[in-house]
């Protein structure tokens, strides 16, 4: 545990058999992975002061938050620790821009001011068009994004997420996700998924928990595609291929483009991710000629049988390691074996485009 | 919105009216006993105005002392967890199953002029028992539980989120208390009030062992019904329902205050 770090806790609670010790830089991002019951709730609650641990030390930015058995616990108002939940948990009494407005109005902020801040806010989620409307009133998506713009408008020295796209319309989620992705940039914030997308395109570092302790931690890319335990695995299945976003979708080397489809408009010339399933990949041993399908030339590397199906795993010679679903018959008949070259090729509506 | 037609067996609708039906018949064979020319003259005289005010006054009080001890109760209840919690909900609750006459004369060895606290409230100058004091202290403790148990079932089903988030924005307790929980439950509040209210306006067996019946002292409404039906039963009956008429009145206006809120 580095020493110059912005957060750092040690905590135990026995009876999860929760033991953990984690830093975090100012800035720095953090998926917490890992399956149900692992402590990722213990650890939001940790910090955001619901839950208390046996013993155990945290510190944000110079201050102590707990410090146990040495009876030092701030309560959560004095944290400045904000909370993202899954349910965007927006007080029902109350306006949208009084929602936004409540974090700065507790703070001490004079009724102008955090009128003004909270529609700053609104404006960074683009969302002022529901400042008037009452809590109640909005749809799922909606009411996300206000939540957002409440919880930065108390200005958090670190923000929780939880799960916070999990209770979202597919259609809906990708751009909560951008809105995300754009709006915690150099902010410092702990965000617990169960979707690879969140930490991939919202984290810089995943740390993967499993029964209370650590099992895996390291930049986000690197714990996905060198998992070392089965949870990291399962989770890195999805294959992903990271690009440019060109006119017709995500452009990852000179003669590869993906098509797919996007939720919403890319910018062309962004970072963005084109994501499938093994199962949606179909093998081929030459390129199909006159096919309107998304072909990736590959190396084969691994053939395994896993129950009634083969994963075939490949590499693209761009760094990309890719996965493969095909039958034991079609395995056969194409007599794949690592180090043959077979063309990966894809319906360009198995694949989903995002902003990275 | 269109409603969702119901599953109900036919019977439950002739069962349901049944009860209907007696809750309403005893009120509607009352009315028709009341004697319309002398009803003006027989609810202004001066003990049955007596026994109005003494008794809005009182209940007004009671009402107000259950709130303010009520509340803080319910709080408790149903936001912390205590070893012995079960039985402390059970001991505040019972005022609710137990005939308020015990409860007047639990009043009396406790206020009263030999109860536990009686001989040091003396030396203070203060005589509680046989008081209009006495009255909102008789109304308040068969009244609370119904406050207790309306807010603390309101409590537990707003749970506990709505106040994490706020204290994670920087609110402190008094604050969250004050902008979030409390306006949450505000339905479950305003009910438990006009219950209190109610149960308060009806208190009959506490007062008279407690307080006594002393004319614009301690003798409230249903003392004065009980008193009057001795001696003038039409006097009575047109009281009983200057109560009836009080009672409607307050349920109407909370029904549609509710409303409004939600």
């Amino acid at each position: 545990m580095t020493s110059g770090s912005w957060l750092r806790l040690r905590a135990t609670v026995a009876e999860r058999g929760f033991d953990l010790d984690l830093a975090l830089d100012a800035g720095e991002r953090l998926a917490v992975l890992g399956p149900n019951g692992a402590g990722k709730s213990t650890l939001l609650g940790l910090l955001a002061g619901t839950v208390r641990p046996d013993s155990g030390r945290a510190e944000l930015g110079g201050r102590v938050l707990f410090d146990l058995p040495a009876r030092t616990w701030q309560p959560p108002h004095s944290r400045g620790i904000a909370l993202l939940a899954q349910d965007p948990l927006l007080f029902p009494h109350l306006s949208v821009l009084e929602n936004v407005a409540f974090g700065p109005r507790v703070n001490g902020l004079g009724r102008a001011a955090a009128r003004a801040r909270a529609e700053h806010w609104l404006s960074e989620v683009d969302a002022t068009n529901l400042a008037g409307r009452r809590a109640t009133e909005l749809s799922g998506g909606q009411a996300q994004r206000v939540a957002i713009a409440r919880a930065l408008a108390t200005e958090p020295e670190l923000l929780l997420l939880d799960e916070p796209l999990a209770a979202l319309d597919v259609s809906v989620a990708p751009a909560i996700r951008r809105l995300l992705a754009r709006v915690l940039a150099g902010r410092t914030t702990l965000i617990v998924t169960h979707d690879l997308l969140d930490a991939l395109v919202l984290a810089d570092r995943a740390l993967v928990l499993d029964a209370g302790s650590a099992v895996e931690d390291g930049p986000t890319e690197q714990v996905l595609q060198r998992p070392r335990t089965r949870f990291a695995a399962r989770l890195a299945e999805l294959n992903l291929i990271r690009g440019v976003a060109v006119a017709d979708g995500v452009q990852a080397g000179p003669d590869l483009v993906l098509q797919g489809m996007a939720a919403e408009p890319l910018t062309t010339g962004e970072p963005a991710v084109a994501a499938f399933a093994p199962s949606a990949v179909s093998v081929y041993l030459d390129p199909p000629h006159g096919s309107p399908r998304n072909l990736v030339a590959v190396t084969v590397s691994e053939v395994e049988q896993r129950g009634g199906i083969v994963r075939v795993r490949a590499d693209d010679h761009r760094g990309h390691k890719l996965a493969a679903d095909v039958t034991p018959r079609a395995a056969a008949e194409l007599d794949l074996y690592p180090g043959r070259e077979v063309v990966f090729s894809l319906k360009a509506t198995a694949v989903a485009l995002y902003p990275a | 919105m269109t409603r969702t037609e119901s599953t109900l067996p036919r019977w439950v609708f002739v069962m349901a009216a049944v009860g209907a039906g007696f809750v309403l018949l005893p009120l509607a064979a009352m009315t028709t006993r009341v004697d319309w020319l002398r009803f003006g003259e027989l609810i202004t005289s001066e003990s049955s105005v007596a026994a109005f005010w003494l008794s809005l006054k009182t209940s007004g009080a009671s009402t107000l002392a259950c709130l303010i001890l009520g509340v803080p109760m319910a709080l408790v209840l149903a936001r912390t967890r205590f070893p012995g919690q079960g039985v402390v909900r059970a001991l505040v609750l019972l005022p609710l199953v137990l005939p308020p006459v015990v409860g007047g004369i639990a009043l009396l060895y406790t206020f009263g002029r030999r109860g536990l606290l009686g001989a040091t409230l003396e030396v203070m100058g203060l005589q509680i028992a046989f008081s209009t004091v006495a009255v909102v202290i008789a109304q308040t403790f068969v009244a609370l539980p119904f406050l207790v148990v309306s807010l603390e079932g309101s409590l537990r089903t707003l749970g506990q989120r709505y106040e994490v988030v706020a204290a994670t924005l920087g609110a402190r307790p008094t604050t969250i208390l004050g902008r979030v929980t409390l306006p949450l439950v505000l339905p479950g509040l305003l009910s438990g009030t006009v219950l209190s209210f109610a149960r308060s306006l009806g208190e009959f067996g506490a007062t008279l062992t407690f307080a006594g019946s002393l004319q614009g002292v301690t003798r409230t409404l249903p003392l004065e019904i009980y008193l009057q039906r001795e001696v003038d039963a039409d006097a009575a009956v047109a009281l009983s329902l200057v109560l009836v008429a009080i009672a409607l009145a307050v349920i109407g206006l909370a029904t549609r205050r509710a409303q409004v809120i939600r």
